[in-house]
């Protein structure tokens, strides 16, 4: 190097985002098995239109095009946003949600480094404001399913939107777990008579509670490797199992336990890939604590009482809007100084 | 995050040692250095010594070029309370005292004094003093003829941190830490002269009247602790290990370390009655007191990218050449050399530099020692820069508000707390040079106000010239009333004198009259022998007025005004010439005949000469305005002060050359 320090020791950029992926691949993997190879078309598509965007994107801006490819965010950004969507999409869904998430949320802003917003929640809240009979078709788990659509059926379906003869969309989709558990509610059906629907697991979501124990894998081998910390899970799980916990204590029979909260839905998958987006959270450590339990609560408080099924995206798009205050006002005592 | 994982530390030392917040773990390199015990180098064929080796005065040099000195002799003396002598290191002639490239990451160079040695060695008569028994400020004050420095890499002369108007201290710490990478300098002195380091404690605790005493060393030195410890066996000397975290070796981060003690940047420890010394600092004490020698060298760690790392003892002013090829000369691949440790370094200018007091390490750097840095890429907002630092600043932020010029803003996020150790560039996964950034706003900031002192200082004597300014006018207007009042009296006895005769003095008096009643009305600084002059000439003062007010040397009021003043003056002093000339017009024959337009075409062509400087000026004021960029509000403000001077001295000479105009047809009808 030719200035001090002349050492470093710090990983690149990509090497951390790489760290990102490979712990996404066992959540990968499970939601594979569970739910047929779909998912893996979806994230092809999602990762080609990422890449292409940010490059067209790069060359307008003039900004240089193959150090930016290369740190894998954009890749990143594709990959979480296929994993929100249900995948059994029309193949321009994850389409229309990758480009805007990287165009509009990402590079309009200045690129990496840059964006106040998630880009992958502000491109999940896009389509499901847009489509959301499309975003709320999510297939039942192979395991359960009425009929099993095949890999190649799959593919079929996702770009042509065609399906073998005799088989019907609502015999391959069901509503989510937390989908059924509110319109039951919401018809007055008590607790005890909804979980024991097939669509109910052991502990979480049918299904989709595998998913999430193989996101709590990936999630556990980012801390060890120490590229997050333990304030921004810690807080957002710790939320939601306080908030549930506190509404199923008063009435049982109105609101589901919180080990139900904490696995189902995208519970464990924001708290270890959404909300550690370092880019669009706080950098203080207890500005980080602040910023995942307001999202959590507001997860929650959507989830019990807003009109969508999750309110993760949500929640952390307004926790974004929030972070400059908390940075502010949670800024730590400089050495020396007085508090 | 980055808290050090020192398990054993912890267990055995959690009540001994405080460990700061932040702090990284470094490759220490250090095993390449300190195998071999402390060299000695040949005479080389120079000294170079400079003047400035220390903060403070530059010293006062006391020999000429051509005198013999010996060993130890002062050759600059301290100047001032913050200053340090320069001694000669070795006997020899003077041989030059010019400007010599200085190990300074400015490559600036210096005046320097260059000795040659003559091979002898002869050392000066010594004084040694009575260190334990002795009076203490006598003891002191004779350190300012020592050349003790701080050795640590600061170079703060050592006499101020023992002087007796400081608050008492009773804690005296002394920093064997050294925290960087590569350097071993502290680590060979302690293993090899611990007896003398111990002596060297004991005078400054002697000197300060520290009742605890302490000594910090990090715990990758074993073999220094272990000698440290033994020769403490029977002092009250404590020996504190703390954990290998780089920047330990920073005062205030070794002052909490050892004591819980947060020091904040903008104080002093000596306020919490704590004193810090390095440890090779107070060897040098020990050996004045004792031996009477006068820092003429130091030990200094030659490593990296040499055949032979080793630490030796170096005679200040020895070239940087000499150093290096006692280690067995640098490889091949030697791309440049670096002062200092790999997080706080700097790049040397060139292999002629003298090694000085504040030279501790130097590497010999190479592409595949140090890589160059890949480009720096966006801030991610990761903090790992904020677990890394040792003060609990947020780098990032200061980052972000560097990069704007939001100096005020980074101030607020306590910039000059920032004690630029490196740590934060040394984790940011993006590359980013941080602490250069830093480097760069607090310059700016300083920059800035100092900008501000002298505009201040500006501002207040303008205002004191204007009251100055008023103050003679009013003093000039009572005065002039005063001559009005005798003129008008002279005047109302001529005119019952005989009429003929005096129509003459008449005519003279009239002038006299407009004249002081025109200057009554002006304020500018008129000058006051204007009877006698020629109208060319007062044509030419009317003109250098108006380019005087143009160039801002006086003082003027609104445009409008002044144009009305000069106006009333041009024309006073056309009448009262047109009644001259009405009154001599019998006795003078022909002279105003050529004079006039031979006065109104010189006239015509000065005033033609101003407008075309004023168009000069203006066209001048409008490009530089486009190149002035919005930062440089002083320029800025020049520039439309300009303008608007510049616009008065057009419309000025515009209204001079209409009047000139109308006392023409005036003259001719």
């Amino acid at each position: 190097m030719n200035r001090s320090p002349y050492i470093t020791n710090a990983p690149s950029v990509s090497s951390i985002m790489l760290k990102v992926l490979l712990a996404l691949l066992p959540g990968i993997f499970v939601y594979a098995w569970l739910y047929g190879g779909g998912i893996l078309i979806t994230l092809v598509l999602a990762t080609a239109t990422a890449l292409a965007t940010e490059a067209i994107m790069l060359k307008l801006r003039r900004r240089p095009v193959q150090p930016f490819l290369s740190d894998y965010s954009a890749v990143i950004t594709a990959w979480l946003l296929a994993l929100a969507i249900p995948p059994l999409a029309p193949w321009w869904l994850i389409v229309v949600g990758v480009a805007f998430a990287i165009i509009i949320a990402k590079q309009l802003y200045g690129g990496l480094g840059y964006n106040p917003f998630n880009p992958a929640m502000v491109g999940y809240a896009v389509l499901l404001i847009s489509f959301p009979v499309i975003m709320t078709k999510w297939p039942a788990a192979l395991s359960f399913a009425e009929t099993k659509l095949s890999f190649m059926d799959q593919f079929n379906y996702i770009f042509s939107h065609a399906l073998p003869a005799n088989i019907s969309m609502d015999a391959v989709t069901s509503a989510t777990p937390l989908d059924y558990l509110k319109t039951q509610l919401k018809l007055n059906q008590s607790m005890d008579t909804i979980q024991v629907a097939p669509i109910f697991g052991v502990f979480g979501a049918k299904g989709s509670e595998f998913v999430a124990l193989a996101y709590l894998a990936g999630g556990a081998f980012l801390w060890q490797q120490r590229i997050i910390t333990w304030h921004l899970p810690t807080a957002f799980l710790g939320a939601i199992a306080a908030m549930a916990g506190l509404f199923w204590m008063i009435d049982p029979s109105q609101f589901a336990n919180p080990v139900f909260h904490l696995f189902s839905g995208a519970s464990i998958f924001a708290a270890f890939f959404i909300l550690t987006d370092p880019i669009s959270g706080p950098t203080t450590p207890k500005g980080k604590l602040y910023f995942a339990a307001g999202a959590g609560v507001i997860t929650y408080l959507v989830r019990v009482y807003g009109g969508y099924p999750d309110g993760v995206a949500f929640a952390v798009i307004f926790m974004n809007i929030c972070v400059p205050l908390i940075d502010m006002y949670t800024q730590p005592r400089v050495f020396g100084h007085k508090k | 995050m980055n808290a050090p994982i020192n398990i054993a530390g912890l267990l055995k030392k959690t009540k001994d040692v405080f460990n700061f917040h932040g702090g990284v773990h470094l490759p220490e390199h250090k095993a390449q250095s300190n195998q071999l015990p402390i060299g000695q180098l040949p005479l080389p064929d120079q000294l170079v010594l400079p003047l400035r080796q220390h903060i403070g005065n530059m010293p006062k040099v006391k020999v000429a070029v051509g005198d013999h000195v010996l060993k130890g002799q002062l050759i600059a003396e301290a100047e001032g309370s913050v200053s340090a002598a320069i001694h000669a290191p070795t006997s020899g002639t003077i041989a030059a005292i010019a400007d010599a490239v200085l190990p300074h990451p400015s490559g600036l160079p210096d005046r320097c004094i260059t000795i040659t040695p003559d091979g002898n060695d002869t050392w000066i008569e010594r004084h040694p003093q009575d260190w334990r028994k002795g009076d203490v400020n006598t003891l002191v004050n004779s350190l300012r003829l020592s050349g003790i420095v701080g050795l640590g890499g600061a170079a703060f002369p050592t006499q101020i941190k023992l002087r007796s108007n400081r608050s008492p201290i009773h804690t005296l710490v002394i920093n064997a830490a050294e925290c960087e990478p590569y350097i071993t300098c502290d680590d060979m002195l302690m293993r090899e002269r611990y007896d003398q380091v111990v002596h060297g404690i004991e005078v400054a605790q002697r000197l300060l009247g520290a009742k605890n005493i302490m000594i910090g060393i990090e715990d990758n030195k074993p073999e220094a602790v272990k000698a440290m410890q033994a020769a403490v066996e029977n002092t009250d000397i404590q020996v504190k290990v703390v954990p290998t975290v780089y920047p330990s070796g920073d005062a205030r981060r070794l002052v909490y370390l050892v004591l819980g003690k947060e020091v904040p940047q903008n104080k002093r420890s000596t306020e919490f009655g704590v004193q810090v010394f390095n440890v090779a600092t107070v060897l040098a004490l020990y050996r004045y007191f004792e031996f009477g020698e006068p820092a003429i060298s130091r030990i200094v760690s030659m490593t990296g990218n040499v055949n032979q790392a080793q630490n030796f003892e170096v005679l200040f002013g020895t070239p940087l050449r000499h150093l290096v090829k006692a280690a067995g000369g640098a490889k091949a691949d030697t791309s440049h050399y670096i002062m200092g440790g790999p997080m706080m370094g700097f790049n040397l200018p060139s292999e002629d530099v003298p090694i000085t007091k504040a030279a501790n390490c130097i590497i010999a750097a190479s592409s595949t020692l140090f890589e160059p840095p890949p480009p720096a890429m966006p801030c991610i907002r990761c903090s790992r820069c904020a677990d890394a630092c040792p003060v609990s600043l947020q780098p990032q932020e200061l980052y972000w508000f560097a990069k704007s010029d939001n100096f005020e803003k980074a101030q607020d996020y306590n910039l000059f707390d920032c004690i630029e150790c490196g740590a934060c560039s040394y984790v940011c996964p993006s590359d980013i040079p941080l602490v250069q950034y830093y480097r760069y706003a607090k310059s700016e900031v300083i920059a800035l106000d100092k900008a501000q002192e002298a505009a201040d200082l500006a501002r207040e004597r303008n205002e004191f010239r204007l009251a100055r300014i008023e103050r003679e006018k009013q003093e000039r207007t009572a005065k002039h009333a005063a001559r009005a009042q005798g003129a008008k009296a002279a005047k109302v006895a001529g005119n019952s004198d005989s009429k003929p005769a005096a129509t003459d003095k008449q005519a003279a008096i009239a002038a006299a009259i407009a004249r002081a009643k025109a200057q009554k009305e002006t304020d500018s600084a008129a000058p006051k022998n204007t009877t006698e002059m020629s109208a060319a000439t007062k044509a030419e003062i009317a003109e250098t007025d108006s380019r005087r007010v143009a160039a801002g040397l006086t003082e003027e009021k609104s445009p409008a005004a002044d144009n009305d003043k000069q106006a009333k003056i041009v024309a006073a002093i056309a009448r009262a010439k047109a009644q001259k000339e009405d009154v001599s017009k019998v006795s003078v024959s022909g002279d105003d005949k050529t004079t006039k337009p031979v006065v109104d075409a010189d006239r015509q062509a000065k005033i033609d000469a101003a407008i075309k400087q004023a168009k000069v000026a203006k066209a001048e004021a409008e490009a530089g305005k486009e190149k002035t960029s919005g930062n440089n509000d002083g320029q800025l403000m020049v520039d439309a002060d300009k303008q608007a001077k510049i616009d008065a001295a057009i419309k000025r000479a515009k209204a001079a050359k209409s009047a000139a105009l109308t006392a023409k047809n005036k003259e001719d009808n």
